[in-house]
């Protein structure tokens, strides 16, 4: 018999029971929430006079509507009323059901992929589930983790399960070493350049390689993060020492001798040799550029070195009919070179790219000059309040503030756009976060994918540079 | 949830593939606390000319004449017909909601995101694949004739036209179960409590740092 992969050994020790139909019952071992996708689930439970079925497994903390300025003022503080009664909701909510959240003023409080992991929360071998796609970036640890919809987090609620259809395997192996200025946001979105927005529909990706390998944690976040823009749901790294090193600790990790029973469990989380996967895909890591996409489709990128492409030359008909659409949409030119793309503004941020490791990277290209006088804005927002401590800390809030880039309060912010942080129409902006959807970042806003060493490249010069020439 | 045994409506054409959860109903709507409302945003940067909000009167905006839910001939569909990867995107339900108080019952595409997928089947809505020929024939139909309707049997797994050709799909015989049968899937699973106490009980013993409050 053929060994296992990661996700069947985790398939297999969250599986409670299998059902005749097909149909699996799976254990989460823990639930993160939000007040954009929970209101209607606590509602939900509200109305059938049901109780959460274990406590302890729920995390909470708002982040998509909270503003990144003026926190001082907590909920108080929020202007857009409809926003504000959603953040209460989730206050609400947690305290009648006894759940713990981190609240607007708590420090600990941040995006919900960004503060699970930095506190522990998130432990390899875990089933993790959230009302949020980017839930794909805790495989990063060894996790079978994935977005639900609203009914499914009131099912995570009252029955601690989901009902689940396995998955199929696919391996995405970046073999040989990474250039220099090559980060986790280039090589997946090389990834998903290749294999397509729709690439890993139906599969479980397991990314692997000597590449992979070489990668810290948080670069291993970013590319677990945009699994589901290449439409896999769950997106895993196996465990390795550097995950057991990043995972010690932790307010929520377990320690002493709790600690070295879990690590022996966590030293198995890794596919066996003779595993069989349904898929493989192979990349070469030396040979992956600084990427941005120029479309409206996370599939639509190009190395920065690169034209945007040129429908005519696209066979497949309803590609090219999306090309042509995409282009007009983002005012954008066949075979002009991507670095003759002009930005209005550049965001720093989101679940994919606001860790300490993203800032001290954009911090690194930023410092010692000066943000574009062509730009209107170009700000920073850290992915949680100890991110934000933590770079104030090493003095990168002042290598920002003196390049003219704005240092904000941490939250979703500008990745969509619920709070005030948004673009203008037809504005063009450097963007770290991970989908370029139309209106994604505002209304009429066209929205660039890269990563945050690119993004303050584009700072400095107004359009994109390739920023392998600015390290020299 | 409403069941959903069989069902005949109107098509209206969705031409455009990766259609993506901000494109079926924007953030803005996101906000809202309740279930039901989305409707009238309902592909919203789409549908109307200028930037919609929340708690707005959207019978007073104005209309992009050109899409083709402002169309008469499409106005009362029911069953929505789409290209590849309908759905993908953000995990928002609130897209499978607004598709259903809209209006529709069903939607036909060559492939769906999966968490879309998944959560359409929660609100009584039935997302069927079908050959990416077979969705282009019915474009074509669609487009030919107005007020062309197709007819969906769930149970039969069938999807027939107006000339009487049949298409058979495929669903998973649970997700099925439950729209025929109008369940609510929570309570299924409650019926294996004591299953999950069980599983619940091991997992303590093999695992135990996963339980207890940390920080």
């Amino acid at each position: 018999m053929a060994g296992k992969t990661l996700y069947d050994k985790l398939w297999d020790d969250h599986l409670v029971k299998q059902r005749d139909d097909g149909s699996a019952l799976i254990y989460i071992d823990r639930h993160l929430l939000h007040e954009v996708t929970s209101p209607q689930a606590f509602e939900g439970l509200r109305l059938a006079g049901r109780k959460p079925w274990r406590l302890d497994a729920n995390l909470a903390t708002p982040d998509h509507n909270v503003p990144t300025t003026e926190r001082a003022r907590g909920v108080e503080g929020i202007v857009d009323p409809v926003s504000r009664i959603q953040v209460e909701t989730l206050d609400k909510n947690c305290d009648e059901f006894g759940i713990l959240e981190f609240k607007i003023m708590d420090q600990r409080q941040g995006i919900v992929h960004v503060i699970g992991p930095e506190q522990g929360a998130t432990l390899p071998g875990m089933s993790i589930v959230c009302g949020d796609s980017h839930t794909s970036t805790h495989g990063a640890f060894g996790c079978l983790a994935h977005g639900i919809g609203t009914s499914e987090v009131e099912h995570v609620l009252a029955t601690q399960c989901l009902v689940q259809q396995k998955m199929k395997n696919m391996l995405v192996k970046v073999n040989g070493k990474l250039g220099p200025g090559v980060t986790g946001k280039d090589v997946v979105l090389a990834i998903i350049g290749r294999i397509g927005t729709a690439g890993g529909t139906g599969y479980a990706i397991e990314f692997g390689g000597d590449a992979i390998g070489d990668l810290s944690m948080e670069a291993r976040m970013t590319i677990c993060n945009m699994s589901i823009e290449a439409g896999a749901r769950v997106g895993m790294v196996a465990v390795d020492q550097t995950t057991i090193d990043y995972v010690k600790d932790r307010p929520f990790a377990p320690k002493g001798e709790m600690r070295d029973r879990a690590i022996e469990y966590w030293k198995t989380l890794h596919s066996d040799d003779d595993a069989v996967f349904d898929k493989v895909v192979e990349l070469d890591g030396s040979e992956i550029m600084p990427q941005v996409s120029w479309g409206t489709s996370p599939e639509m990128v190009a190395g920065v070195g690169g034209n945007v492409p040129d429908p005519e030359s696209e066979e497949d008909p309803i590609k090219r009919e999306g090309i042509v659409r995409a282009l007009k949409y983002m005012g954008l030119k066949p075979n002009m070179p991507i670095t003759d793309i002009k930005l209005d503004r550049v965001f720093i941020g989101s679940c994919t790219n606001s860790r300490i490791e993203d800032l001290r990277e954009a911090a690194a290209v930023v410092k010692g000059h000066k943000v574009s006088p062509t730009l209107k804005q170009a700000m920073v927002v850290p992915g949680s309040g100890l991110v934000k401590a933590q770079a104030e800390q090493e003095g990168l809030d002042k290598i920002f503030l003196e390049a003219g880039l704005e240092w904000r309060d941490p939250g979703c912010s500008m990745c969509l756009a619920m709070n005030a942080d948004k673009l203008g129409q037809g504005e063009h902006c450097a963007s770290t976060s991970n989908r370029n959807f139309e209106g994604r970042q505002g209304f009429g806003g066209r929205t660039h994918l890269v990563s945050p060493a690119m993004a303050a490249a584009a700072a400095i010069n107004g359009h994109f540079v390739d920023v392998r020439e600015m390290m020299n | 949830m409403r069941a959903l045994k069989q069902h005949k409506g109107v098509v209206a054409p969705m031409d455009r593939s990766n259609v993506d959860t901000d494109m079926i109903i924007p953030k803005q709507f996101l906000k809202s606390i309740k279930r039901t409302g989305f409707g009238p945003n309902l592909f919203d940067e789409l549908r109307y000319l200028d930037e919609g909000k929340p708690d707005q009167d959207s019978s007073q905006r104005p209309i992009n004449p050109d899409f083709m839910l402002n169309q008469d001939r499409y106005k009362n569909a029911s069953v929505l017909l789409a290209r590849r990867n309908f759905g993908c995107g953000s995990s928002r339900e609130h897209a499978p909601w607004a598709l259903e108080d809209f209006g529709f019952r069903v939607i036909i595409a060559p492939s769906f995101a999966d968490i879309f997928y998944n959560n359409c089947f929660k609100n009584g809505l039935l997302p069927i694949v079908l050959d990416e020929e077979i969705v282009d024939q019915l474009f074509r139909e669609t487009e030919a004739e107005e007020g062309y309707q197709l007819a969906i049997d769930l149970e039969q797994k069938t999807v027939t036209t107006p000339s009487g050709e049949t298409f058979s799909f495929e669903v998973d015989n649970f997700r099925r179960h439950c729209l025929l049968n109008g369940l609510d899937d929570i309570g299924v699973t409650l019926e294996d409590a004591e299953v999950i106490k069980a599983y619940e009980a091991s997992r303590r013993k093999t695992a135990p740092w996963l339980f207890g409050a940390g920080g």
